[in-house]
């Protein structure tokens, strides 16, 4: 595949709860091996819109979809794709760090299991807590319920359980905003990493962070009607210094009201 | 989530740098006054004041960092802190410029000039006009007149010029009359570095509406 | 010293007494309940007591109250108890799994839940009239052990399936998505990230339900009306007795010997049920610490 070519190609995306239209006409591309983050005020639909990315919207039964998303070139939303063969090449971290009440090791291996890895279960264990960046502070409790580790390794362990299954794409709902500074810090500074070999859209209410993070912004607003629609997507570095669009300027100064 | 305490600072900022271009404003005229007029007091005036010009320049440029440390301005607010802290700097320097040329008329003491002050008044005009402008222009964001600024340094690269050739010619014909005509060559290259530096702030007005770092001449000297 | 207020009254003292007041109302409240277990369990533990002894576990019911004891009668309850988990248990953790997990929000799901919590409200003596005519009756098993497990799993399944599903609705959303984002099915989602997180839940459910049923008589009363049972069941279809139903009956009878033997059945009754809510209560803790699949 070329590198060059976007990983997921949105045409006219729009998404609707019952008759609630939550985004409208979302046009956009994800770049590959980059960190593309999206903005935008509460309720503009950038959580919704990055549960696109990998049908995780399919678990509400009122949730539907119009246009298209492309995923390495075929469509996402064909009827012969399976959702759930497509969460095993999307992977995704959530808000709240949400470990499974099992032990550091089974947490990792869950995915490995449940997909059936056909390698050594405990090198891929080892490898995905190496690669988020966790392996030197658990290596030696790993039969320890993941529970008892703190917020910010919980929530790189369950970044290690996502690289586990070897994804493609992770996509991250603000990741880090239940954590301390600190480990916020070690969250971003572990995404921009593994950008080198993995594609990530991250959501983020955390302007700076979108800032200090991301390669590419995507700016989102609801409208009137309150449906989100994309206002602005671009280099991270020109969309902070020099916005194109007035909203996009006046949300980023904070003169958004 | 409006900001309104850290967007009044903001708007101070710009209205104190503004205050600090009308300071040197001020102090280049004093400078050419005194020059003309062979006014020592207002010379002596001038360099003191400059001191007054540096203190101003630098609460500016801490009223900058605070807000870039607490702030984390972005997008227009930051390039107005950046513009507000670049320009303070040109204007600073302009400011060292006047002093400079208040020096020269204390240096020189009763002895006439060399020649009759014509061309290096009018430069000086220029100049002045030059900074006015391109002050208005960052008030304004008005790109248009940032770029007919820098078309302006031209003609004062000119005068500037013939001043030049004009007092080398002084000094070739008459060696005893190389250290005044050295005076006002000095004074005229101030002047012409105000220009400079007037262009650099209408460069900055360019950068602040457009986010655009641009060099838009290439000065002669 | 701070500045009076001069628009506000705060009447301190007087907001203080009413406070006062509520806390030994509540205070009160709760004593009539700790109060009165006390009476009757020191009535009970100074009535029973003597007469505890192995052999009042040993032996079987008598008309001589010295050499009575509740063997049958407790054999009959391990019986019936054992059986009775063995059908709800999987029967209840999967309608709650379904009802939960896999129903549709639909018409039909509320109606069945409905019918599922007004079940849990039903007199226990309507259960074991229904046990008699289904299972006694009209299944012709006669009065035996099966027949009044089933009537008793009929009484607790509602409780099991309503805790059930409580502990599975206090799985933390997260979890499921979690499960679902890395590829997981349906059934891979519950199997690995919902049971392991409610089956503490699932369990302290169940026993407390189970415990219930141990103390329930009337229903059984309906299924085996036997009281002289002198012999243990050896199968499902036995005749047997439970505890309550022999307490019951000593407790009916004229003799002050037996009003005893009945406070030393209790006292044993009591025991399980404590037996038993302990392990609820360690069960929940182990898998709350340490949960591994």
């Amino acid at each position: 595949m070329n590198d060059d070519a976007p990983i997921f190609e949105v045409s006219s995306l729009s998404l609707y709860y019952d008759d609630f239209r939550a985004l409208k006409d979302i046009d956009m591309e994800i770049r590959r091996y980059a960190i593309t983050a999206l903005i935008g005020p509460s309720g503009c639909g950038k959580s919704t819109l990055l549960r696109c990315f990998n049908r995780m919207n399919d678990l509400i039964p009122t949730a539907r979809i119009e246009g298209r998303i492309l995923f390495e070139g075929s469509d996402l939303y064909h009827p012969d794709v399976d959702a759930t063969e497509i969460r095993s090449r999307i992977g995704m971290v959530f808000q709240r760090p949400n470990p499974f009440p099992k032990s550091i090791y089974d947490n990792v291996a869950f995915g490995l299991k449940i997909n059936g890895y056909r390698g050594d279960i405990d090198e891929a264990i080892e490898r995905s807590l190496r690669q988020a960046a966790l392996w030197d502070e658990v290596k030696d409790r790993l039969k320890d319920s993941a529970l008892e580790l703190s917020g910010g390794q919980q929530q790189r362990l369950c970044i290690a359980r996502a690289l586990a299954v070897e994804p493609e794409v992770i996509l991250m709902d603000e990741p880090a905003s239940a954590l301390d500074p600190i480990a916020t810090l070690a969250i971003e500074e572990l995404v921009r990493e593994l950008s080198e070999s993995y594609t990530i859209v991250i959501v983020t209410h955390n302007m700076q962070q979108a800032a200090r993070v991301s390669h590419e912004t995507a700016f989102l607003m609801a409208g009137e009607d309150r449906s989100g629609y994309l206002v602005e997507h671009g280099a991270t570095s020109q969309i902070f210094t020099t916005p194109k669009s007035e909203r996009t300027e006046a949300y980023i100064t904070g003169r958004f009201s | 989530m409006l900001r309104s305490e850290y967007h009044r600072d903001l708007r101070s900022l710009e209205d104190d740098l503004l205050a600090l271009g009308s300071m040197v404003e001020k102090a280049i005229a004093k400078s050419l006054d005194a020059l003309k007029n062979r006014d020592m007091a207002l010379a002596e005036q001038v360099i003191e004041e400059d001191d007054v010009i540096d203190e101003k320049r630098f609460s500016l440029e801490e009223q900058c960092i605070d807000l870039i440390a607490t702030q984390q301005p972005l997008a227009s607010d930051l390039r107005t802190l950046i513009t507000v802290l670049h320009v303070s700097v040109e204007l600073e320097r302009m400011g060292d410029y006047a002093e400079g040329i208040a020096k020269i008329s204390v240096a020189m003491g009763d002895e006439p000039p060399l020649k009759p002050l014509i061309d290096i008044p009018r430069m000086a005009d220029r100049c002045m006009d030059m900074l006015r402008r391109s002050l208005d222009a960052f008030v304004n964001r008005d790109t248009a007149e940032a770029y007919q600024i820098c078309d302006d340094d031209d003609e004062v690269d000119a005068l500037y010029d013939q001043v030049y050739r004009e007092l080398l010619v002084y000094m070739m014909t008459d060696p005893s009359a190389i250290r005044r005509a050295t005076y006002l060559l000095w004074v005229a290259h101030d002047i012409e570095r105000i220009a400079d530096r007037a262009t650099n702030i209408a460069e900055r007005v360019v950068f602040l509406v457009t986010g655009r770092l641009t060099d838009t001449r290439a000065s002669t000297y | 010293m701070a500045k009076s207020k001069v628009n506000f009254d705060p009447r301190l003292a007087r907001r203080k007494m009413i406070g006062g007041v509520f806390y030994f109302v509540f205070l009160c409240a709760v004593m009539v309940g700790i109060l009165s277990l006390l009476v009757l369990l020191t009535r009970i533990l100074m009535e029973g007591l003597p007469w505890l002894s192995l052999g009042f576990l040993t032996n079987y019911p008598s008309r001589h109250p010295e050499i009575a004891g509740i063997r049958s009668a407790m054999m009959g309850t391990i019986w019936v108890m054992a059986l009775t988990a063995l059908f709800t248990v999987p029967v209840g953790v999967g309608a709650a799994i379904y009802l939960e997990e896999y129903a549709p929000k639909n018409r039909l799901t509320q109606l069945i839940e409905i019918n599922i919590s007004n079940l849990a409200g039903v007199p226990s003596i309507v259960y074991g009239l229904l046990g008699w005519a289904l299972f006694v009756q009209i299944m012709s098993m006669g009065r035996v052990v099966l027949a009044g497990a089933l009537t008793l799993s009929l009484l607790v399944l509602p409780i099991v399936i309503l805790a059930s599903r409580e502990a599975i609705r206090a799985v933390p959303n997260e979890y499921r998505l979690g499960a679902f984002a890395l590829g997981a099915d349906q059934w891979q989602v519950i199997k690995g990230a919902v049971l392991p997180s409610a089956i503490p839940g699932i369990l302290t459910g169940t026993i407390l339900a189970l415990s219930r049923a141990i103390g329930e008589a009337a229903p059984v009363i309906a299924i085996s009306a036997l009281v002289y049972l002198t012999f243990v069941p050896a199968d499902p279809f036995d005749q047997f007795t439970v505890m309550p139903i022999q307490i019951f009956n000593w407790v009916g009878r004229p003799q002050d010997d037996f009003q005893s033997l009945a406070a030393a059945g209790i006292i044993v009754l009591l025991a399980i049920l404590l037996t038993m809510n302990a392990l609820a209560v360690i069960l929940r803790n182990r898998y709350q610490t340490r949960s591994e699949d």
